[in-house]
């Protein structure tokens, strides 16, 4: 039989290991961010990444937040039609779509390409050298890795969310209409005069945080990553488990936040 | 002044966890001397280098850049300091998402000296220095053979015209004649340039060609410097065994790790 204590000593070392890793995660958030207020900048970087992070992710969240609106506009009618209350489909798809569905499944969504994508790229130029070589090159690799890709996230995936709640919106519309009899013009004007600036902001700001935790886990996890093709592997899912977690305890938090009055 | 080493290394550490890597390496590399050091494969010799790039941070010791003890200089100093030290990693470590002409002038861009558009056309200069074709700038790094890769992460090491020069392992993982010519390479533009280089090998006819002094890493300590041209015969048993290759000597190879 082993020691009781030993289990509560290796308790005690993963929960240590847990707040090391966070603070060390957060130190180097907080690093990047100061790179963005001192020069010099990486505009190109920047641009890249949006591109990748914003413009390249629109497919995947478009096709989530349609058929997230859909799904959502026909389990609603099918619950809410046993009490009488079917007619708040409208309002039901768009509080929840601004709310909570745009911003945590376009985070899923760009959580599983951006995170792991960033890396894979910033591991495999870790245990190739290529950050090292960026410092011998009067390049400061924080500034010219990271800082550009954690302003990108927390851009970019606002603007996501604002193009899910179009769609997402637009796919419970269309179920509404073309399925379940509702005149359009009324599901519209209901959609409209339902919809308060607080609740598509606060998805929005949800968002900006889940871009960066995003592009933060991903950075972190590829930065410090070590051990060859094997730890790039580790870094890469770790990155995506990492931030789909934080994405799903910081939405709970922030609604926490702004709703509980 | 003449007198102070280009760079001088005192009472050098550097542990990762229990494994001690260096354990009080002293170096002197005079101003325009060629030094190779040569050890075993997990010696510590990278991370001799890349504590002297700041890449590592040593846990005690000095490294002097003339006279100047680079550790103990602010920030900012300590960075200029080190953009005078041009490296050749071990592997190339080009960008891969980069063609090669960003790559070749990646130090120039990064410093503001020339624009995009003149770094194209230095590209070509510092291509044709290692022996390259100008069409190969718009080429991936992925698109090239090994000797390639090590031409084009020479040039982009000599870019900025550094006085100080490291190369880890230039010619490991290259065909003979390739590494005969990338040694030439190295020779020319540590010459052209005037540099003072240091080179890390554990190839014999490579050490020889590019070294003019030699210093041999063992157990995290220099225990052999010389000229190089005394490698095979230095009267030191560590560095004989290992020059001449026999298994039977002072030096155990440590299996276990
Ligand atoms: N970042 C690191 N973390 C932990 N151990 C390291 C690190 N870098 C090097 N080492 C260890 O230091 C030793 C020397 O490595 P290195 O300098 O690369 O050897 P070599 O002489 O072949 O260049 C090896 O045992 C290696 O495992
Ligand atoms: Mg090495």
């Amino acid at each position: 039989m082993s020691n009781p204590l030993d289990h509560i000593a290796a308790l005690g070392r993963a929960v240590l290991g847990f707040v090391r890793e966070a603070g060390a995660m957060t130190l180097f958030g907080l690093d990047g961010l100061g790179h963005l207020l001192r020069p010099p900048f990486y505009p190109r970087r920047f641009g890249r990444a949006l591109l990748e992070m914003g413009f390249f992710s629109l497919p995947v969240v478009a096709l989530t937040a349609i058929f997230t609106g859909m799904v959502l506009a026909l389990q609603t009618y099918t619950g809410f039609s046993r009490f009488n209350a079917a007619s708040a489909i409208a309002n039901v798809v768009v509080i929840s779509i601004t709310r909570e569905l745009g911003p945590v499944l376009a985070g899923l969504m760009v959580a599983g390409r951006i995170g792991a994508a960033t890396a894979a790229e910033l591991g495999t130029m870790r245990v190739t050298d290529q950050i090292d070589a960026l410092s011998t090159l009067s390049t400061e690799p924080m500034k010219y890795l990271v800082a550009p890709r954690l302003l990108a996230g927390i851009i970019a995936l606002p603007l996501l969310v604002v193009v899910a709640d179009i769609l997402g919106v637009m796919g419970g519309f269309i179920v509404a209409t073309a399925k379940l009899g509702f005149i359009p013009e009324l599901y519209l004007h209901q959609t409209l005069s339902f919809m308060q600036a607080g609740d598509v902001i606060s998805g929005l700001v949800k968002a900006a945080v889940f871009g960066f935790l995003i592009a933060l886990l991903g950075c972190y996890r590829g930065y410090t990553s070590r051990g060859g093709a094997e730890g790039v592997g580790a870094a890469t899912t770790g990155a995506v488990v990492m931030a789909s977690i934080l994405i799903l305890a910081f939405d709970f938090g922030l609604t926490e936040l702004f709703f509980s009055k | 002044m003449s007198d102070t080493p280009r760079i001088r290394i005192r009472g050098l550490r550097k542990s990762f966890g229990a494994n001690a890597v260096l354990d009080g390496v002293d170096l002197d590399v005079p101003r325009g001397t060629s030094m190779v050091v040569i050890g075993g494969s997990g010696s510590g010799k990278s991370v001799l280098l890349k504590c002297i790039l700041g890449l590592v941070a040593p846990d005690a010791g000095s490294v002097e850049i003339d006279g100047q003890d680079i550790l103990r200089l602010p920030w900012r100093e300590r960075r200029v300091a080190r953009a005078r030290i041009g490296m050749l990693f071990q592997n190339g470590a080009l960008f891969d998402s980069l063609p090669v002409w960003e790559n070749v002038t990646f130090g120039l861009l990064a410093r503001r000296m020339l624009s995009r558009r003149a770094a194209r056309e230095q590209a070509g200069a510092l291509l044709a220095q290692v022996g390259l074709g100008p069409e190969v700038g718009v080429l991936a790094p992925a698109e090239l053979s090994g000797g390639m890769q090590k031409r084009v992460a020479l040039a982009r090491a000599i870019a900025a015209q550094p006085d100080i020069l490291f190369f880890d392992e230039p010619t490991t993982g290259l065909d003979p004649i390739m590494g005969a010519v990338i040694d030439g390479l190295i020779v020319d533009c540590v010459k052209r340039l005037g540099s003072t280089a240091v080179a890390i090998t554990h190839d014999m006819a490579s050490a020889g060609r590019i070294g003019d002094a030699a210093a041999m890493l063992y157990r995290g300590r220099i225990i052999w410097s010389g000229p190089a041209a005394r490698l095979m015969d230095s009267g030191c048993a560590e560095v004989e065994q290992f020059t001449h290759g026999r298994r039977e000597g002072p030096i155990q190879m440590a299996l276990r790790r």
